[in-house]
């Protein structure tokens, strides 16, 4: 933004001024300096400054202005003003979507009034819905928890695993008069939550080791295994892993033995989750000052207490915004493995388009789903930018 | 080597101690080695297992190992080949080659409109007009922050929810429908060959011109006039060559026949979905990095830039994005692998790209193995040229220090 103002400064300096200004400028700076307009303050000042400051920017504000306002007029009318929020009941008992077919140029809300439960949870038995619900405000509460500086501290390790041992819990139960779920029932936004939250868990302690064995100078043959893992699966396609999950993995396991899909899909996140987390953490161990180590070796440490007393505690609270971004984009991967039949958040939306009754109303449904992947992404990009600038700034004092 | 040569400063030439290893565990030598040699045990060992469990539940299956099923008679359809693809007669292989070479084509294609967009919009959100940067800045906020397989999706979706072939949107003889873009062509003549080859003569041509226009600035001062020639020597040559040979036009334009479009180039929606997708999802992450390549630059060049004359736009061109690249090259190397890795998304789809034909070759001949070895290699082949090639260009634009 800043060198912006800066053009805009050197810009409108005309050709004439040079050569008279100076004169007069020497004699009496005071006087000669122009008074602020009235129009250079205030709303006016401010359009006039960063809507119309030349013909060029005028003529590309009125246009796209123009469009703007047409679009945002268009789908305020689409989306709220001639949109069907609930839909009358048909001669059979079931919510009849004519009204909505009937008016095209107006969204159709009921669909997701009507299969809201279904695109949250999937297939989950509907009566026990409320356990998905928990697990859900127990992830995001999870996030938020973690998010908060004041619970950097080891404890934190066991809260995680606390929580995530309640959560599969809830979701399975089997005890205290909770119905046992099978994992082929469970949907929708937990699946989302569990691949990304369980991949980061078991996929970050793994992302240290590889980070570490590919930093390590005396141990030539782990280093190589670490460079090949990484590379390797970095250089292919999620899917082909996901792929590689739900038909090769059958074949590697014992006759008789099968695991689960979500189970396989899983570990095909971790594998690839934790390829791309070494490379993170690895960027905080090469940004450690040499002096670190030394003094370290110095002090006569060995090698797992220089590791985990001086190395780790620097590396990792240098590379936590990258590794919330990282987050991120496999928070969003997990969408992949609608590819391999899982029923995560996108797949249950999906399913819930195909349902013959409200067929051609996708757009709706998809609506809703990128809002709520909007959400997750949006919060947790905003705190990662948040905390790089707080970083920088105790860094840089 | 250091026997013969021997600096004096060290004391007579003090020999390394030779190492001898100690059998003992205080000896960090003796003790890596142990490490090594259990690590390695253990991944080896898990290797091994994994192998012998493949090899006995295959024998269980009576699948036979191996790439002999790729002569076989594939019988795939495939809806857009670019390469000649009979179902009936084509085996495996050549299906995995259109299928290779589709994934070539969205992702090449894929990687220039998305820096192009990229670079437009990352410029935008820089811009001093409010409602640019702010409309640049929404775009890269939302299109970032929702999964790329979604959007995807909802694009096909949209495409589909096109009218029909018959009531098809038309510009002209462009008709756009839920059977995808039909365009219109030129019936080929061995004309437009030789135009084009006049064309890569002329671009030649033009970059000599240039060339030359910059040496003679250099040595005078004064640039002689670029665009005139470089116009007439990469559109007048071609046009002239058309026209000597005959200037044979006869277009191609899609008609409606029955239920589906007959003539014309088609893009269909596969692949426009898949394109977009691609696209604009990238050159949200791409609008980032120009973004701050542009202000990782000094403001004193800018201030400098301004102060010789240079208007704005000239600025941007000539000084500030040269410089700017050698800081975008490196995350955008990034980005172009993660477009031509999330170009295997075309599956959910249907676009007949590697992976989606692979999928479909290992699910009838059951070769998972050999399939998906055959997806890894592709996509571990592409990573390694888009990254050899980008390294390259890094290395020709690095500041040449002194």
């Amino acid at each position: 933004m800043s060198e912006n103002t800066t053009i805009a400064e050197i810009d409108p300096v005309p050709a004439t001024a040079g050569a008279t200004a100076p004169t007069i400028a020497a004699a009496n700076i005071a006087e000669t300096r122009p008074r602020p307009s009235v129009a250079s303050t205030g709303p006016v000042g401010w359009m006039r400054a960063n809507l119309f400051s030349g013909w060029w920017s005028s003529a590309v504000t009125l246009v796209l202005g123009y469009f703007v306002i047409r679009w945002a007029i268009g789908i305020v009318e689409w989306a709220l003003i001639r949109a069907h929020w609930a839909v009358p009941m048909g001669a059979n008992g079931q919510p009849d979507p004519s009204v909505c077919r009937a008016a095209t140029d107006g969204a159709c809300w009921a669909i997701i009034g009507e299969k809201y439960r279904f695109i949250l949870f999937g297939l989950y038995p509907y009566d026990q819905q409320w356990r998905p619900s928990i697990c859900v405000v127990l992830f995001i509460a999870l996030f938020v928890v973690s998010a908060s500086r004041r619970f950097w501290r080891k404890e934190l390790l066991g809260v995680w695993m606390v929580t995530l041992a309640v959560i599969g819990g809830l979701m399975w139960g089997g005890f205290a008069g909770l119905p046992y779920v099978s994992q082929e029932q469970w949907g929708g936004l937990p699946i989302t939550l569990i691949l990304a939250t369980f991949g980061l868990a078991f996929a970050f302690p793994l992302a240290v080791l590889v980070a570490l064995g590919r930093r390590s100078r005396n141990l030539p043959a782990v280093k190589l295994l670490c460079v090949l893992y990484v590379e390797l699966i970095r250089g292919v396609p999620l899917v082909s892993l996901l792929f590689m999950a739900s038909v090769m993995f059958p074949l590697f396991m014992p006759v008789g033995l099968n695991p689960d899909k979500l189970l396989r899909a899983q570990i095909a996140i971790i594998l690839f989750a934790g390829a791309y987390l070494a490379e993170v953490v690895r960027g905080g161990l090469q940004a450690l000052p040499k002096g670190q180590f030394e003094a370290a070796d110095a002090l006569g440490l060995s090698y797992w207490k220089k590791t985990s007393f001086i190395v780790l505690p620097q590396a990792l609270r240098l590379v936590i915004p990258p590794l919330v971004n990282t987050f991120i984009g496999f928070f969003k991967d997990t969408s992949l493995v609608l590819i391999i039949g899982i029923f995560d958040l996108l797949t249950s939306g999906k399913a819930a388009m195909t349902d013959p009754v409200w067929t051609g109303f996708s757009t709706e449904v998809y609506i809703v789903l990128a809002a709520i992947y909007f959400v997750f992404c949006f919060a947790m990009s905003r705190y990662s930018s948040g905390l790089e600038r707080d970083f920088s700034q105790t860094r840089n004092r | 080597m250091s026997s013969t040569i021997i600096d004096p400063r060290t004391g007579g030439g003090r020999a390394k101690p030779k190492r001898t290893i100690r059998l003992s565990w205080s000896d960090p030598l003796f003790r890596n080695i142990v490490w090594q040699i259990l690590i390695v045990g253990i991944v080896l060992t898990v290797v091994y297992y994994l192998a012998s469990n493949t090899s006995r539940n295959l024998s269980e299956r009576h699948i036979a190992t191996g790439f002999a099923f790729l002569a076989r008679n594939a019988g795939i359809g495939i809806g857009e080949a670019m390469i000649p693809y009979d179902s009936a007669t084509s085996s495996f292989a050549d299906a995995l080659l259109v299928g290779l070479v589709n994934t070539i084509r969205v992702s090449v294609i894929g990687i220039i409109l998305a820096t192009i967009l990229g670079t437009v919009i990352g410029i935008g959100r820089l811009s001093r007009n409010w409602l640019i940067a702010r409309l640049a800045q929404i775009y890269v906020e939302v299109l970032r922050d929702i999964p790329v397989l979604l959007q995807l999706l909802f694009w096909y979706a949209l495409i589909q929810s096109l009218p029909a072939a018959r009531q098809a949107l038309h510009v002209g003889g462009v008709f756009l429908s839920q059977r995808g873009l039909k365009i219109p062509l030129l019936v080929w003549s061995e004309a437009y060959g030789w135009a084009f080859a006049a064309f890569l003569l002329g671009l030649v041509g033009a970059m000599a011109w240039n060339r030359m226009a910059t040496r003679r600035q250099e040595a005078t001062g004064i640039k002689p006039k670029v665009w005139p020639v470089a116009i007439a020597l990469a559109i007048g040559l071609p046009l002239l060559v058309w026209a000597a040979l005959g200037a044979p036009l006869t277009p191609d334009i899609p008609a409606l026949r029955g239920f589906n479009f007959q003539g014309g180039g088609t893009l269909t929606p596969e692949f426009v979905a898949l394109l977009m997708g691609l696209v604009i999802y990238t050159a949200a992450y791409i609008a980032e990095i120009v973004r701050s390549g542009i202000q990782a630059i000094p403001q004193g060049q800018w201030e400098a830039a301004g102060a010789l004359g240079l208007r704005p736009g000239s600025v941007l061109r000539l000084v500030i994005l040269p410089q700017s690249l050698r800081v975008i090259i490196p995350p955008m190397t990034s980005q172009f692998l993660n477009l031509a890795k999330n170009s295997s998304l075309a599956i959910a789809i249907g676009y007949p790209d590697i992976v989606a034909i692979a999928n479909t070759t290992l699910n009838q001949t059951g070769q998972a193995i050999e399939g998906i070895g055959i997806i890894m290699a592709v996509y571990l082949t592409i990573s390694v040229s888009i990254s050899l090639f980008m390294n390259w260009y890094n290395a020709r634009i690095a500041l040449v220090e002194r």
